[in-house]
């Protein structure tokens, strides 16, 4: 254990490690999915994985969660470390009637006599609280990522994971839903792990990015990522690997999931400057 | 009322109670082909208890419960996608089943009651496995309730929140297991299925909450039995499939009913 703590902790974020993986690999098959990705969290510290689709974000996501096993690497947790999860999606089958409020109880065990008023308030204080009574599956793609996410506080997390938290949102509403996940990292102290598409909306959200396409490719401050000239100048490399990613963002709507996405990006008459001789990751 | 008619009623409301929640778990959980899957293969239970000299309902529990583990290794696998391979385990267990039954060529094997259920000869004794059965399915269901609906609900939310999602599945398909063995003797192994999701389909209109639906699940099966033993008496048609088209006639009028559900969102 000690010996997978050593390696990133010379790091300047203040805050205790919650989470540290490192070197992980996974294959599916006889794919690989990631190779030697490692990652760690700190309390009070909002951590984004961005990457191009087929980058293995959410594999990434899932092996932090322990619903992956990695071929290579481990991820070793803080003992007793709470974990609040928000899924992507909620596949709810229709004929299964359930409100919102019933949806909340069934994350914790013990509901207690205490238990209506704790789920009215997290509902409240996420924004929801008029859906409090309504069927899951009436309420829209706003409210349920508000719903997911009170569901996930109800466990008292130390650690927030959050998958794609804005997908089915309104463009306002998304920055609405960034707000409230800084605003519950400042009043509760918690980390958050979290994977997102849209970079503009990352960089004003996030302490930590994590460029990810199976490996590694860049991570760091947000700004540092994105604007600093000497990170430009070291790292020109990652760089055009990162705008790679945003055209990746605007090619995903035509890919199919699941498709192999080659490790450099394929060239595009159109978009030579910013993707302009992105060498080969060996 | 004659004595096989009050056993048929007693064998048929026992099973349809228990039949009703575990048939909403299958309707959530969308496992209706696995159900048939698990009814088909019971067919090859009951040439297994002939064989081996043991109790039919064991014999059936046993290759149910061994079809499901078996679903569960191969689904992992993802070879076959998973509809291909319960085909391949329903239609396979089926023929099985049936080449197996001949085989016997006994004069107590009578294939039809088994493929479509003999509720008016339930005996003493098929009532005491369908009550002791069914007790012991029901007070499983109520200690698996909870981490099961979480898990249907949402499988990999539920692993994170520390239910263990695969035993509790397994538990379910072996409580299925039970329940088709049980059901068996009212419908047959070829109807098994409706018994559980007909009367859950049912209740859907109606119900407000996951427990609503199971409970009124279970009292549509009981209507839909008696329905149909009353309507296999009065226009002297066959027992089990005239409880199905009981079922399926509260089906209908279910549907044609106004919705009723917890505080729906303002159009």
């Amino acid at each position: 254990m000690d010996e997978g703590l050593t390696g990133v902790a010379a790091d300047a974020s203040p805050g205790a490690i919650l989470v540290e993986a490192p070197g992980v690999d996974v294959r599916i098959g006889a794919k690989s999915i990631l190779s030697g990705a490692s990652l760690v969290v700190r309390a009070g510290e909002i951590v984004t994985l961005i990457g191009p689709n087929g980058a293995g974000k959410t594999t990434f996501l899932r092996v932090i969660l322990g619903l992956q096993r990695p071929r290579r690497g481990r991820v070793f947790r803080r003992p007793g470390l709470r974990v609040g999860y928000v899924p992507q999606r909620l596949a709810l089958d229709a004929t299964l009637p359930l409100t919102v409020e019933r949806f909340l109880a069934l994350g914790v065990r013990r509901g207690g006599r205490d238990g209506a008023a704790r789920r009215a308030a997290i509902l409240d204080d996420v924004g929801a609280t008029q859906v409090l009574a309504s069927p899951v599956r009436d309420i829209s793609g706003g409210e349920l990522q508000r719903v997911l996410l009170a569901r996930a506080l109800l466990r008292e997390p130390d650690l927030l994971v959050l998958d794609e938290p804005v997908q089915g949102v309104d463009v306002g509403g998304q920055a609405d839903i960034y707000g409230l996940i800084g605003r519950i990292r400042d009043e509760r102290g918690c980390g958050v792990l979290l994977v997102s598409h849209d970079l503009h909306l990352v960089m004003a959200a996030a302490d930590q990015v994590i460029c990810l396409n199976q490996h590694v490719c860049c991570a760091g401050r947000p700004e540092a990522v994105t604007r600093d000239p000497a990170y430009l100048a070291l790292f020109g490399e990652h760089v055009a690997r990162q705008f790679a990613v945003y055209h990746h963002d605007h090619d995903h709507r035509h890919g199919t999931d699941g498709t192999v996405l080659p490790l450099a990006p394929e060239p595009e008459p159109d978009d030579g400057r910013h993707r302009a001789e992105t060498p080969d990751h060996g | 009322m004659d004595d096989f008619l009050v056993r048929a009623l007693a064998g048929g409301f026992g099973v349809a109670v228990i039949a009703g929640p575990l048939g909403a778990f299958v309707v959530w959980r969308r496992m209706a082909y696995f159900g048939d899957t698990l009814a088909h293969a019971a067919l090859l239970g009951v040439a297994l208890g002939f064989l081996l000299g043991i109790d039919i309902n064991l014999g059936i529990v046993a290759v149910c419960a061994a079809v499901a583990v078996i679903l569960v290794v191969l689904q992992r696998r993802q070879a076959l996608a998973g509809d291909t391979l319960l085909g391949i385990l329903s239609h396979g267990g089926l023929a099985l089943g049936l080449i197996a039954v001949a085989f016997l060529e006994s004069p107590r094997v009578d294939l039809m009651s088994y493929l479509f259920g003999d509720i008016l000869a339930v005996s003493a004794r098929d009532i005491a496995w369908v009550y002791g059965g069914g007790a012991v399915v029901a007070v499983a269901l109520a200690f698996l309730w909870r981490p099961l609906l979480a898990a249907t609900v949402h499988e990999e939310l539920a692993r994170v929140e520390g239910v263990p999602v695969t035993a509790v599945r397994l538990a379910f398909m072996v409580l299925l297991a039970i329940v088709v063995a049980l059901a068996m003797k009212v419908v047959g192994v070829l109807l098994v299925t409706s018994l559980l999701i007909i009367p859950a389909a049912a209740a859907r209109r109606l119900a407000a909450s996951p427990e609503q639906m199971a409970a009124l699940a279970a009292v549509a099966g009981c209507a839909a039995v008696a329905g149909g033993l009353w309507g296999s008496f009065t226009f002297d048609t066959p027992s089990g499939p005239s409880i199905v088209v009981a079922a399926l006639v509260l089906f209908v009028v279910s549907a044609l009913a106004p919705a009723v559900g917890p505080g729906r969102h303002h159009p």
